[in-house]
């Protein structure tokens, strides 16, 4: 089974999020960028379908020189080799063109990724290479079993699940419990920096949406804390305060 | 200039984030269509035309009943073709965001998602985006001709003083290719207010102790007739099922109230209900980070604080 896994480069969650440039380019200072976490949920799922069913991992970034780190860290905890498309991932249609190129040319029986970056939050681009390559797409999904060429899939829907069933190839949008995030041990570092790392250059630069500026939400103000004792005044704050009850 | 809705229904009601949809649709175009899939109860054609729009498309094929990503995508795409719609707006759902991608990407179409605002068509056509899982916002131009915009929940409030909405039957054009993937099952809690659209949350942390103890933040949610959520390490013991795990990695919620009960504040659990328009935390610990998040907060036990809280709301309910 050939598996391509598309990786995001992201702020870590904890990050403090600003901006600079007059807010207009994000501020790296001092932020730790990671495997996004449901790209990491793809990709540890991807190592488990590779150990039962044999094959091979292909991790893909769409990103420019700097994301090198993070795709080595998915080669540790795993994958077997890796493609960076030499771009920055300016918006969902861009960079699901890219992805749709490289897919089909490797002819990849499960193209995984996460629900979403954890950075832009769209959500778009699994279904938009889905879309381009003529293929189904499932997100997000909670479980993926492959047998033969039949997967069986749960996916989360509002209050429940669906269960799903489908032949490969398809593209899917991967979220927890779909399998436990692997930590890349010492023989995985250290064979990672010999795995091969092939840089494409991107197909067009058509893009279909453009960010101009950012902006901070409000400061929240300060904690009102109520009296225990005194759970009255709580109940009339919200209802006459607040207009929530 | 025209607009097309994609309205949701549960259950045969259109879903209130879905009615937001028709409501902005109608704010930025005069001519508005909602397009609904499967049986649809009485009287919902007219809260979608109180919603803001002139006329229902109703697809009652039985094979489009069901949600079906694919088919609906191409459904939709057939409508805004047959309207002329230049603006396809839907609500952010686990049904909506893939059928929009892959709308965009059948029409040519600039999509953007999170949506909080209407459009500011000053100078082109720009929507202000949640991101950062609510952390920031971006200003975004759209640059295509045909515009798709999922909105997050809360963008606008549901208008009840449009006019009267037609129903027209529509029958998609229909292709195998869409009907490959099968939904073989669906697992849905019924009777229960859906957490993402949910207006007021109650959700535990691991402060509760353990899954036995949940009674009194049902009592709470039951009394003010709000959803119930959990905070990650409550998912992942498996205290409560997953749909329920709020934060960057589960639902992000947008309620006008969100009750946290023991749970301490991580940025993680944070980033899933920063867009809450208050928060109310109940914690033993006051140094608990979550306060800093908060609107009001009462440091004190759980165990004593909440079934107080549930009676005095239930007093002045009389």
């Amino acid at each position: 089974m050939k598996i391509l896994v598309c990786i995001t480069h992201v702020p870590d969650t904890t990050s403090k999020i600003s901006f600079t440039d007059n807010n207009t380019k994000f501020d790296k200072t001092g932020v730790q960028f990671i495997i996004g976490p449901y790209d990491d949920y793809a990709l540890a799922r991807a190592v488990e379908l590779k150990e039962a069913n044999g094959g091979s991992i292909t991790v893909l970034n769409v990103g420019e020189a700097e994301t090198e780190p993070t795709i080595r860290k998915a080669l540790a905890i795993g994958a077997d080799d890796a493609v960076r498309v030499n771009a920055f991932p300016t918006d969902a249609y861009f960079v699901a063109r890219q992805i749709a190129k490289v897919a089909q040319e490797g002819e990849y029986d499960l193209i995984l990724m996460g629900r979403e970056s954890i950075d832009f939050n769209g959500g778009q681009v699994h279904s938009m290479v889905g879309e381009l390559m003529g293929l189904p797409s499932v997100s997000p999904v909670m479980v993926l079993d492959v047998e033969g060429n039949t997967a069986k899939i749960q996916r989360e829907i509002e209050g429940g699940k669906e269960f799903m069933e489908l032949e490969l190839p398809f593209v899917a949008g991967c979220q927890e419990p779909i399998a436990e995030w692997k930590i890349p041990n010492m023989r995985g570092i250290m064979s990672a920096r010999s795995k091969p790392l092939n840089v494409v250059e991107p197909t067009g630069d058509d893009t279909s949406v453009k960010t101009e500026n950012f902006e901070m939400p409000p400061a929240k103000g300060d904690v009102k804390l109520i009296d225990p004792e005194n759970l009255d005044e709580l109940v009339n704050l919200l209802k006459n305060d607040a207009k929530v009850l | 200039m025209s607009a097309l809705a994609f309205v949701e229904l549960e259950e045969g009601l259109a879903k209130k984030s879905s009615l937001e949809a028709v409501s902005y649709a109608s704010s930025v175009e005069n001519d508005v269509t909602a397009i609904v899939f499967g049986a649809m109860n009485d009287g919902e054609a007219d809260k979608i035309g109180a919603a803001g729009a002139g006329k229902v498309l109703h697809v009652s094929d039985d094979q489009l009943a069901q949600p079906n990503i694919m088919a609906y995508a191409s459904a939709i795409s057939e409508a805004m073709e047959k309207e002329g719609s230049t603006l396809l707006v839907l609500a952010k759902s686990s049904l909506g965001d893939p059928v929009s991608a892959r709308v965009a990407i059948k029409t040519n179409a600039s999509l953007a998602t999170n949506v909080v605002d209407l459009p500011d068509t000053s100078d082109g056509f720009k929507v202000k985006c949640s991101i950062y899982t609510g952390k920031a916002f971006a200003i975004n131009t759209l640059k295509g001709d045909k515009k798709i915009l999922g909105l997050k929940k809360n963008a606008v409030a549901v208008k009840e003083d449009g006019g009267s909405a037609s129903v027209e039957d529509f029958a998609p054009a229909k292709n195998d290719t869409d009907f490959k993937v099968k939904v073989t099952n669906r697992e849905k809690a019924t009777g229960e207010i859906l957490l993402p659209e949910a207006d007021l949350v109650v959700s535990g942390g691991r402060g509760l102790k353990g899954p036995e103890n949940w009674g009194m933040i049902e009592d709470l949610a039951k009394t003010i007739g709000a959803a119930t959520g959990c905070s990650k390490p409550v998912s992942d013991m498996d205290w409560r099922p997953h749909h329920e795990h709020v934060g960057q990695t589960g639902v992000k919620v947008s309620p006008s109230l969100y009750i946290a009960v023991g749970i301490s504040g991580a940025i993680q659990h944070l980033a899933g209900v920063n867009s809450s328009k208050y928060i109310l935390v109940i914690n033993k610990d006051p140094e608990a980070p979550f306060f800093k998040a908060a609107d009001y907060g009462v440091v004190g036990d759980a165990f004593e604080v909440v079934p107080k809280l549930t009676e005095a709301i239930k007093a002045q309910q009389g």
